[in-house]
């Protein structure tokens, strides 16, 4: 099993040293040239805006999954395979499919523009397609699933007396939510937040569909570098320093996620 | 349905149990006080205050949950600051009171434990402090201690007991263990089918319970069902069903009974048991002695009376020089004044 995952990435990581030849090939002489061409500001603003929507949809995804999640997890047991299986139902289309769906709504004559015009809540047609709100919109749209499942399962675990027995030692709601149901559901928490952050950060087909020209994000970076540039090397380099970037997110979030942190401070 | 007109008071310093049987409503009750649940109809008051619709996290109660229901996130420490905490009480207060709290429960030096690292009685005491150190108004218990083991559910009823009359707390209590509730309670409600049937100090409530219900839910009753044939002025004349008995002397209940079905009832320490007919007593029955149930300070007799009653009779082992044997006829006397009669 590893040997299919370890093979092509020690490939990759070797090319990432070498060098394009003139006509796109591989030319075979170490040179860190492909990692220090990143230091350009152009690369790191990509990867900023990358890590930018990543988190933007994370975030969106929890503050809508989690509540979602709840909803599910606390409904009648008979119910809860439905709901799941609706929050799993876009899986059945292909991501392509689903993707095109979203520029027939966004685009300028679409669903939503003759929606909030028919209600007379806009003049004229928004600028919706082509912009950062449509690529993130995308990808919460993609992603939300990854996040739902996991806070499912962990909600589903906590026990509901501990939510009682909060409220009636005089937890307002919120209090509620931040002391007993936040902590003890962490691990779905994170979970979601992992799985939705890595898809995000190397999606291209949505930034590419719904963000247009502008909108650039890693991942298209390394489609362009590989397919259109036909530059082997750079492309190489720029799939490290993006798995670099991931798996330090990934390790960051551990951190952060695991540790002790007692509620109750000031002891 | 769950409950249904159910009205009682508890006074300051009181330990009021709610006994029943599973699915009498008494965890509705419950749930009614600590603000989970509003009823339909009436109020709970507290302190001369209504409590209709205001959350739990408002009210001057703390539960006490059957399964304990502890952080597990939380040090033994910590579970016990939350309610102060939420409070915002000082931390320099909070610190103190904890450890008072712990120091009523015995739990002293384990601060630092988190739940799961806890024994059953442990994590029964957490439970416990967590609630009396807000010093709430009352204290909600729900079956407190089933989740123990029997012989330290005895223990930690002797221990809750103390607890409560040190701390001069005001105990609601739900159970279903009527020696539990008995050993433990000031006064009890008896409750089924979302109703309570009577209410007051045990002792009361097993002498003089209002129906049969009541008697046979603290404790055992012996029944014969029967008839009232006369009335003799202080006593009157109960014929059993099982007609071959001669009629039994009963004490009269004031107004007209004659005619009337009725069960009399027993308890099993009422009845004396004896090889002969005591010429003296006019309550007697007849009897064959079934099964012999030794359990070591008290022996068990199960004896058929008439043709399909078992009825329990309790002895002090050692009281008889020569125990009974089973198929042995006896004869069970009792005073006029025990006899209980329930009417139809």
């Amino acid at each position: 099993m590893g040997l299919f995952f370890l093979v092509p990435l020690g490939l990759v990581f070797a090319i990432s040293f070498a060098s394009r030849g003139t006509y796109g090939g591989i030319v075979w002489e170490f040179t860190p040239a492909n990692y220090l061409d990143l230091l350009h500001p152009l690369y790191g603003k990509i990867l900023g805006q990358s890590m930018w929507y990543a988190t933007v949809t994370t975030a969106i995804c929890f503050v809508l999954g989690f509540p979602l999640a709840y909803v599910i997890a606390r409904s009648p047991v008979r119910w809860q395979p439905v709901f799941l299986l609706l929050v799993m139902l876009p899986f059945w289309t292909n991501f392509l499919v689903r993707t095109y769906a979203w520029m027939i709504l966004l685009r300028h004559d679409g669903l939503v523009n003759r929606f909030v015009m028919a209600l007379g809540l806009v003049d004229a047609p928004l600028e919706l397609l082509y912009t950062p709100t449509a690529v993130v919109i995308g990808l919460v749209y993609g992603y939300l699933p990854f996040m739902v499942l996991p806070l499912y399962v962990a909600v589903e675990r906590l026990d509901p007396l501990l939510v009682e027995a909060a409220w009636d030692l005089y937890a307002s709601r919120w209090a509620v939510f931040t002391r007993v149901i936040l902590p003890l559901t962490k691990p779905g928490i994170v979970g979601g937040c992992i799985l939705v952050f890595i898809p995000s950060i190397g999606s291209f087909i949505t930034p590419d569909l719904l963000g247009g020209a502008r909108s650039m994000m890693i991942g298209n970076l390394i489609q362009h570098e590989y397919l259109v540039v036909r530059d082997w090397p750079l492309g190489s380099a720029v799939s490290f320093v993006l798995m670099a970037v991931v798996m330090a997110a990934v390790v960051l979030y551990y951190r952060s996620a695991s540790r002790t942190d007692g509620p109750l401070e000031g002891r | 349905m769950a409950v249904n007109q159910v009205s009682f008071d508890v006074r300051r310093g009181e330990f009021f149990s709610i006994l029943g049987p599973s699915g009498a409503g008494k965890t509705s009750v419950l749930r009614m006080l600590a603000g989970f649940e509003d009823p339909d109809e009436g109020d709970v008051l507290i302190d001369g205050q209504s409590m209709l619709g205001v959350p739990p996290n408002r009210r001057p109660v703390n539960l006490v949950f059957q399964s304990y229901a502890l952080f597990p996130h939380l040090t033994v420490f910590e579970n016990v600051a939350f309610g102060l905490k939420m409070r915002r009480v000082p931390t320099p207060h909070i610190e103190e009171q904890v450890r008072q709290a712990l120091t009523m429960v015995k739990l002293l030096g384990k601060e630092a434990r988190l739940p799961a690292q806890l024994s059953g009685g442990e994590q029964q005491r957490v439970a416990l402090a967590r609630a009396l150190v807000n010093k709430p108004a009352v204290v909600l218990l729900d079956e407190p201690l089933a989740a123990l083991d029997q012989q330290l559910r005895q223990e930690m009823q002797v221990e809750l007991k103390s607890i409560q009359e040190q701390a001069g707390l005001t105990c609601v209590c739900v159970t279903h263990h009527q020696e539990e509730a008995m050993m433990m309670s000031d006064r009890i409600a008896v409750m089924h089918q979302g109703r309570m049937w009577q209410i007051g100090p045990p002792r009361e409530l097993y002498e003089r319970p209002c129906n049969l219900f009541v008697s046979r839910f603290l404790g055992v009753s012996n029944e014969l069902p029967g008839r009232v044939t006369g009335n003799l002025g202080e006593e009157s004349l109960f014929q059993p069903a099982d007609g071959e008995q001669p009629p039994l002397l009963v004490r009269s209940i004031p107004g007209e009974q004659r005619g009337r079905s009725a069960t009399l009832s027993l308890r099993p320490e009422q009845l004396r048991m004896a090889r002969e007919r005591l010429p003296t007593s006019a309550q007697v029955l007849p009897g064959r002695i079934e099964k012999v149930l030794f359990a070591g300070s008290e022996t068990k007799y199960l004896v058929r009376v008439g043709h399909d009653r078992l009825w329990e009779v309790r002895m002090t082992s050692g009281a008889h020089v020569l125990p009974f044997a089973p198929e042995e006829p006896v004869f069970l006397h009792w005073s006029l004044s025990d006899g209980r009669l329930f009417f139809e």
